[in-house]
């Protein structure tokens, strides 16, 4: 199989945010880095992850099932997940998908970060 | 000498991703314009579209796969090949019917399925297709709450293979203990007969595999509400209403 053509750097903004940038494509090969990334941004038990789309490329209907699964993940560990950076084009997707419905979307990293930290 | 027009940064449009014409656009409802000759328009009309977050069962993820084993054939023509066949190589008792652009994005395909020996009138519709894949999201009522993606790839030996990926739950509780008790079983037969179909069209005969995972085990009791759109206990009355709607038909005709 292909390589992922991803990658994704883990940043804790505080004791309770870690944020993911993701800069490449979102495939189906893209889910071993992803869960990784996911593995290191949770521990020391933060309450939100938040998921920085600014450098997202591509994305096919399996990357919106890898964040579907991600999103099962997240809401087993009581953690909550939100996301930035989307451009029109990707809004649009997860408005299609309808994963606006569980998955907040904000404007820029400060307001995510905020939304998670007062909830 | 001509002048070159502005990179579209420098004319303020921002450039499409790649994936932009793979992507179906947004709808708030679904609306068919025409339906394929054989097709019952029902549940279907005006349905919103719900995913793998939306329905009330358990969600699984199942993988179903068959290797094209000594064939010359690439993702591409593969898919290409079950997009034009669709509904050739689903099984008699579930039949799809694709509207006059085939599958492509934004594209509406009806289904009308026996399940258990009811009817199941429904539909889906694309919401992704590229050159090695597609994917369609079901509405309201259907059976399931979720995508199914079929697509191709080339294996680390060369083989072509061919896969249906589906994340789904059932779509309310009625469905939920059918699937417990029998659908789940007919669900798999389904896909398995779709995937020999499709190998046996590129004259080959391997087994198909099937992983399977329960990614959610929780029923969402929140989505109780969906029994209301439940297409097989709609399509029930449409079909006992059925000698009420030809005596009109009849009546109509006559009247004319």
């Amino acid at each position: 199989m292909p390589q992922a053509q991803v990658t994704m750097e883990v940043r804790k903004v505080n004791d309770g945010v870690s944020v993911i940038d993701v800069k490449g494509e979102l495939t189906a090969f893209a889910e071993g880095v992803l869960m990784d990334a996911y593995n290191q941004a949770s521990d020391g038990g933060v309450r939100a992850i938040v998921l920085n789309f600014e450098g997202l490329e591509y994305m096919n209907s399996s990357g919106i099932g890898l964040l579907v699964t991600l999103l099962i993940r997240v809401n087993r560990e009581k953690q909550r997940l939100l996301t930035y950076g989307l451009s029109d084009h990707y809004q649009n997707i997860f408005q299609i998908t309808r994963l606006d419905d569980a998955i907040g979307i904000y404007g820029s990293e400060e307001e995510a970060v905020r939304a998670a930290d007062t909830t | 000498m001509t002048e070159a027009s502005p990179p579209p940064e420098e004319k303020g449009e921002k450039q499409q991703p790649r994936d932009a014409a793979y992507w179906a656009k947004r709808v708030e409802r679904l609306e068919v314009s025409a339906v394929p000759d054989g097709a019952a328009n029902v549940n279907v009309q005006g349905r919103r579209e719900v995913g793998a977050l939306q329905g009330f069962g358990q969600l699984w993820q199942k993988t179903y796969r068959v290797r094209l084993t000594g064939v010359e054939t690439t993702p591409e023509e593969t898919v290409r090949i079950w997009k034009e066949r669709f509904p050739e190589f689903q099984p008699p008792n579930s039949r799809f019917y694709p509207s006059m652009a085939g599958v492509a994005p934004g594209e509406v395909l009806f289904i009308s399925a026996s399940v258990g020996g009811m009817p199941v009138h429904t539909g889906v519709r694309v919401i992704y297709a590229d050159d090695e894949s597609f994917t369609v999201m079901t509405p309201e009522g259907h059976p399931e709450s979720g995508w199914n993606t079929f697509s191709a790839y080339t294996d680390e030996d060369g083989t072509t293979v061919a896969q249906i990926q589906s994340l789904a739950r059932a779509n309310d509780p009625i469905y939920e203990i059918g699937f417990r008790i029998v659908g789940a079983t007919e669900q798999e037969r389904l896909w398995t007969h779709v995937l020999k179909s499709l190998s046996a069209h590129f004259g080959v005969n391997e087994p198909v595999t099937l992983e399977k995972a329960c990614v959610d085990p929780k029923v969402q009791w929140s989505e109780m509400k969906n029994l209301w759109h439940n297409a097989g206990a709609r399509s029930m009355l449409y079909t006992m209403a059925g000698p009420g709607r030809w005596m009109r038909g009849l009546m109509r005709r006559r009247s004319t």
